[in-house]
């Protein structure tokens, strides 16, 4: 039986063990009808030309976790942002670990999607809000069919969140290999203002597949803060699936720091619904190996007077391969749009490959778009320039490799992510040298 | 403290270097003069240890140790330095960043602790007042924007933290106006010791006011074809190039 059946033939088993009465059910029932109909996408499909499946999906994953895993904190305390406070959510094996989380419902919840698909009090806004900003791809409706917990945000009207709010997912592997599909809902109302940390962490050899959903409502003037860290081991890979809706004026930014795992898809949606909002995507991938990144991003420019920025910077040694494809579409009542695309590549092996295209759709006749990628090596006259200084090879490689990557972290508003992103590449490249100075 | 016997060099293929015999002692000053594409920066650039640069014959030794099989970092640390005629623009790295790297790292190299940050700070100030640069340049991304004379003027106050006991300056009088190259010749006699050695690549003499050469050779077509004394600079600049073409060709 191959993954698509075994999950088909699941999904029997987990509707019986859930309550068929809710509205949620009946999303799910039509999710899993359009999972079996697409199927997992492949190669041929234009937006997944360069990232196959399929060695991924050949491994017979175990859906649902049979037993209830449980961490020690001081184990895996270096996966957390742990030198400022926090709210944390956190997951093993797709359950919920309440002694590893901090969350509230004090003024705003921060707590579990499972709570609120059951619980009446959150119904209103489950029907507002859940499955209504992800699309119906195949990925993402397999999440749906599957969704039970993950991370559920709510935000109330004018609200600064004290502390950032992070999401971890622990994965064992306690079995063979397992597959899990978290599924988050942030809603963030009026003029309120959040930063979420997310990460997916196996703590096993073998290997875990994520297909996460993240669906995000930014409300009038909210602002939001998103950062990804993906610096999984080398058999764990993540489909992050994550759509964005902004209303008006309000300021969304998400960062992607991807250093690690097998294979990692970034589908990365934002969807302007207003006037004078600002979206943007950054991300510093650095990885080698065997290890692929995939970017797929989606603005999607509705109406006028707004901007978004995509700055993607990646690093490839080894025969690790990446893709960017970032699609802008303006809409010809989205007048006055600024939006801007740069993905910059250095390809550090000859076996190392990068496939970019931007894709810009504009159909306004009134508006500043701008892409640029490019592919190169490390500077050579650069090399010798350091290295004459006394800066050995290994060391003047890292150094230029940061410097290309490092504006990427100027937009980061927390210092604890930034400090922790240096320590991750100063690691990545085998180097000791004090970037943060 | 160098010493050159018939150096060879080609870049892909090509020969430019052509048997150079060069012997510089500590506390001498040389300078190295010549028309374009007589192979002065290649001569620099071998020294330094530029990878593109094949040694096809020769040697190049540095108190008393062949270095042509070292590293140009390795070369660094022996303590050769070169002020390069075109600095490379680095985007993200600042210059005190930069510098903080490179002292560390050849402290580590020496089996040395990494340098106090007080010590360093202290280190920088004093020399970024010697070459009456501004505090905030060195916050600024290396060679980044930098006009010529500020890019010569940052190659001098790198030679001036890492103090090598043999500095060779390439071309570092070029695109640098009446005031810029006073106070880069300044920074350079001010670190000028018996222990040191200077070597100086120039086209013109009016560096050589400012830094008074012991020996000035002549480099034409790959070879030295005219050693002498600091008079041997003026009468290149009355009379050109030509008569010392013309002697080599006769």
């Amino acid at each position: 039986m191959d993954l698509k059946e075994k999950l088909i033939a699941s999904f029997l088993v987990f509707e019986n063990q859930t309550d068929v009465d809710t509205y949620v059910h009946d999303i799910r029932t039509d999710a899993i009808k359009t999972f079996e109909e697409k199927g997992f996408p492949s190669k041929k499909e234009e937006a997944w030309k360069y990232t196959s499946l399929n060695s991924i999906l050949k491994q017979d994953y175990s859906v649902f976790p049979k037993q209830e895993n449980a961490l020690e904190y001081k184990d895996i305390k270096k996966y957390f942002i742990h030198d400022i406070d926090t709210y944390k959510i956190v997951f093993i094996d797709g359950k919920y670990s309440s002694h590893l989380s901090q969350t509230t419902h004090d003024g705003m919840d921060v707590c579990l999607m499972s709570a609120a698909l059951s619980k009446p009090k959150y119904r209103l806004v489950i029907e507002n809000y859940f499955n209504v900003a992800a699309t119906k791809d195949s990925l993402t409706s397999l999440n749906t069919a599957f969704s039970s917990e993950g991370a559920y945000i709510h935000i109330p009207k004018n609200k600064l969140v004290d502390k950032p709010i992070q999401i971890i997912n622990f994965s064992t592997g306690n079995e063979s290999a397992t597959m899990v599909q978290p599924r988050n809902l942030i809603v963030v109302e009026e003029n309120s203002h959040v930063q979420i940390i997310e990460r997916h962490q196996s703590l096993t050899d073998n290997p875990v597949l994520t297909n996460s959903v993240t669906e995000v409502f930014t409300k009038k003037r909210a602002i939001v803060d998103y950062y990804k860290i993906q610096n999984d081991n080398t058999n764990a890979s993540l489909i992050d699936n994550t759509f964005i809706k902004q209303l008006r004026e309000s300021i969304c930014s998400v960062h992607t720091f991807s250093f690690g795992g097998k294979l990692t898809r970034n589908n990365l949606n934002f969807y302007q619904h207003g006037e004078r909002i600002d979206s943007t995507l950054k991300g510093i991938t650095i990885i080698g190996d065997k290890q692929h990144v995939d970017h797929n991003t989606l603005v999607h420019h509705i109406e006028p007077n707004c901007e978004s920025h995509q700055d993607y910077k990646g690093i490839f040694g080894d025969s690790a391969t990446g893709v960017f494809n970032g699609k802008v579409v303006v809409e010809k009542e989205a007048q006055k749009t600024n939006a801007f695309q740069a993905n910059n590549n250095i390809l550090v092996s000859d076996k190392a490959a990068i496939n970019t295209k931007p894709q810009l759709e504009i159909f306004a006749d009134d508006v500043k778009c701008s892409h640029g990628c490019t592919i190169g090596q490390l500077d050579e006259s650069a090399m010798f320039y350091l290295r004459s200084r006394g800066i050995p090879e290994k060391e003047a490689k890292a150094l230029l490799m940061y410097a290309f990557s490092n504006n990427v972290l100027d937009s980061v508003k927390i210092p604890e992510i930034k400090q922790r992103i240096n320590k991750i590449i100063a690691n990545k490249l085998g180097v000791n040298i004090g970037f943060d100075l | 403290m160098l010493k050159i016997e018939n150096l060879h060099a080609s870049v892909e293929d090509k020969t430019i270097l052509k048997g150079i015999n060069l012997e510089v002692k500590a506390g001498e000053v040389h300078a190295i003069m010549g028309p374009n594409g007589s192979g002065k920066s290649t001569l620099a650039s071998v020294i330094a240890g530029k990878e593109d640069y094949e040694v096809t014959k020769g040697k190049i030794s540095f108190n008393d140790e062949d270095i042509e099989e070292l590293a140009a970092e390795e070369r660094a640390h022996k303590g050769i330095f070169l002020s390069f005629q075109y600095p490379v623009e680095i985007p993200g790295v600042s210059v005190t960043n930069f510098m903080k790297t490179a002292i560390n790292e050849t402290r580590k190299a020496k089996g040395l602790e990494e340098m106090p940050a007080k010590d360093m700070l202290k280190l920088i100030r004093e020399k970024s007042e010697l070459l009456e640069i501004d505090r905030k340049f060195l916050s600024r991304s290396l060679n980044e924007g930098f006009s010529g004379g500020e890019k010569k003027r940052n190659e001098i106050f790198q030679m001036a933290i890492l103090e090598p006991q043999l500095a060779i300056l390439d071309e570092t009088d070029s695109g640098l106006d009446i005031d810029a190259l006073r106070i880069v010749a300044n920074g350079v006699n001010k670190l000028k010791s018996k222990d040191n050695a200077v070597v100086v690549i120039t086209h013109y003499q009016r560096l050589l006011d400012h830094i008074v050469p012991d020996y000035v050779h002549v480099l034409y077509n790959g070879k030295i074809v005219k050693s002498g004394t600091k008079e041997l600079a003026h009468e290149l600049e009355e009379k050109g190039y030509d008569w010392i073409k013309q002697e080599v060709n006769a």
